[in-house]
């Protein structure tokens, strides 16, 4: 499988009045298709200034990212992206949000509409499609969300954070339920994480980055030897507390 | 939460019961204090223990009234006022949400023109009236540009700070795909919103009618606010009283109209909501 996300010396300084924020530095990686990497880092390194200019939605002041063969130079068609909190619209039905990108990209065609509806059933929300968020409990609100990213049919899905405004309980039940529409999906996926288990039980390769200015600290390739991988699993393995010790020294040395 | 369940457990019957015997007594007691009111007031001017002449009285008031329907006059005037009211509350709503849009479109022009918005909001309205007359010539025009001076600064504030405060994490997902400008604004800014919308609508009904009371004691040859003017300059406190007191009325199922938009807009989706 062939690399689809290459970030190549991408650095990034904001400007304001008050000064010069130079939030990463230097940064280089490539992604392989189908693969599930995680970012992790001390706050404020700069994690979310990373994912977005790989989607596009800000220019880094250095280097470039190519998606694909090609740069990304404004918003990609290529990436979804699912933010911290799920943003469902409360003045739209589940099925107007799940169309809503559709309905930005002006690709709100029969057969995209279907693939949504398919989506709703396969993930089992399609009784829900005409409920307001409101009624939905927390983890059926981040699979619409999850749903409303799929149905641009984007490639590659960066995930900021995207767990964390659930309870630990849901939190866990969420990871494993969104890892594997992930997987069903054969999308590749970057996901930012403070937490260090949940990076490691989803992902192939966790990258860990430096304090402000973020530079890349090390990247650790994580194997299971679990048949059916699943998040729940891994958390269970032998190795699990090998590579939480070792990430986790990893971060501590930086903080 | 949902009553329309039959079997409701005895604690609920007698709740809800209690619920409602409370809403009855609000109203009763409502009216019997504006019957108390208008009562002791007759009585008082009755007695002479007050002066009919200054302070009117109630019997006096409706034969205001009658007086004012048998010659014609009574609906031309509420007619009029209500006509120049709401004429300058709709322009008023609308173009304060236009401009307040074009503002929160361009940053360059709201920076631009911030002072000069703050300046014409702590300016007294009522000192442009001599203005607009000389302008605009003495009739309801002048009126229902009187009442938008005072309405418009006010909506076009108030709008560009909601609009301003829309949450920056919901139009960066809108943005994720790719989202214009134009579309985070009818996606995002507008539908959000609405309830900032409607406080405006509220607070802008209230504007329009100081807006066109204002006007016509400045100009007007007809209308409420004439009648109150008129009633004073010929010490005729009766007409006064009687116009003030339609005045109330008026504004106050404005107001209701107000609300029920309101409810119309919000409510059905409360009503989805919990279907
Ligand atoms: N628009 C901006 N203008 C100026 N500085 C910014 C801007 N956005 C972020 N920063 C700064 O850049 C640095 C990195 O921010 P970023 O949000 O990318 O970090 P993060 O790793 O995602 O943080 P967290 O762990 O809190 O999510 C921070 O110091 C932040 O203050
Ligand atoms: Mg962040």
């Amino acid at each position: 499988m062939g690399e689809i996300v290459n970030v190549e010396k991408v650095g990034m300084k904001y400007q304001s009045l008050n000064g010069e924020i130079n939030a990463i530095e230097d940064i280089s990686f490539s992604v392989e298709k189908g693969e599930y990497v995680s970012i992790v880092g001390p706050s404020g390194c700069g994690k979310s200034t990373l994912l977005s200019i790989i989607s596009g939605l800000l220019k880094a002041t250095m280097g470039r990212v190519v998606i694909g063969g090609e740069e990304v130079l404004k918003n990609s068609d290529k990436v979804g992206y699912m933010l911290q909190k799920d943003h469902l619209f409360d003045w739209r039905t589940i099925y107007q949000n799940v169309v809503l990108g559709l309905e930005v990209r002006k690709i709100l065609n029969d057969d995209n509409r279907r693939y949504a509806i398919e989506l709703l059933k396969t993930y089992g929300l399609y009784e829900f499609k005409d409920k307001y968020p409101s009624q939905l409990s927390g983890g059926m609100r981040q699979r619409a969300a999850l749903i409303r990213t799929l149905a641009v049919k984007p490639e590659i899905l960066l995930l900021d954070e995207a767990f964390s405004a659930l309870d630990y309980q849901t939190r866990l039940a969420v990871t494993e339920d969104i890892y594997s529409i992930i997987k069903n999906e054969n999308k590749t996926a970057i996901m930012v994480t403070h937490d260090i288990s949940e990076s490691i039980s989803m992902s192939d390769r966790v990258i860990v980055l430096s304090r402000r200015p973020a530079v890349v600290s090390s990247i650790h390739s994580i194997r299971f030897d679990c048949p059916k991988r699943t998040p729940l699993k891994c958390r269970e393995d032998p190795n699990f507390r090998e590579y939480f010790n070792t990430i986790w020294k990893e971060l501590d040395v930086h903080v | 939460m949902s009553d329309t369940g039959l079997n409701l457990s005895p604690e609920r019957i007698a709740y809800l019961k209690k619920v409602k015997l409370q809403k009855t007594a609000t109203w009763l007691v409502r009216l019997l204090i504006l019957v108390l009111i208008f009562a002791l007031w007759e009585l008082a001017a009755r007695l002479k223990l007050i002066d009919a002449f200054i302070t009117s009285q109630p019997s006096r008031m409706i034969k205001t009234l009658t007086n004012l329907y048998n010659a014609g006059d009574l609906f031309v005037h509420i007619g009029v006022t209500c006509l120049e009211t709401i004429v300058g509350f709709i322009i008023g709503t609308l173009m304060g949400i236009f401009i307040a849009v074009l503002l929160w479109w361009s940053e360059f022009a709201s920076r631009v023109l911030e002072p000069y918005l703050v300046v014409l909001n702590s300016l007294p309205k009522v000192a442009l009236g001599p203005i607009f007359i000389i302008w605009i010539g003495a009739g309801p025009s002048a009126i229902i540009v009187m009442a938008l001076a005072i309405s418009l600064i006010v909506t076009i504030l108030e709008m560009l700070n909601a609009f301003i405060r829309t949450d920056e994490e919901k139009i960066k997902l809108v943005e994720t795909f790719g989202a214009s400008r134009f579309q985070v604004f009818l996606k995002v800014v507008l539908p959000s919103n609405i309830p900032a919308m409607i406080n405006a609508l509220k607070v802008n009904v209230g504007l329009s009618w100081v807006g066109v009371i204002t006007g016509e004691f400045l100009v007007s040859k007809a209308g409420l606010g004439y009648l109150i003017v008129y009633g004073g300059q010929v010490f005729q406190l009766d007409l006064v009283m009687t116009s003030v007191i339609i005045l109330a009325i008026a504004a106050a199922l404005m107001y209701q109209g107000v609300v029920l938009i309101e409810k119309k807009l919000v409510g059905n989706q409360a009503a989805q909501k919990h279907s």
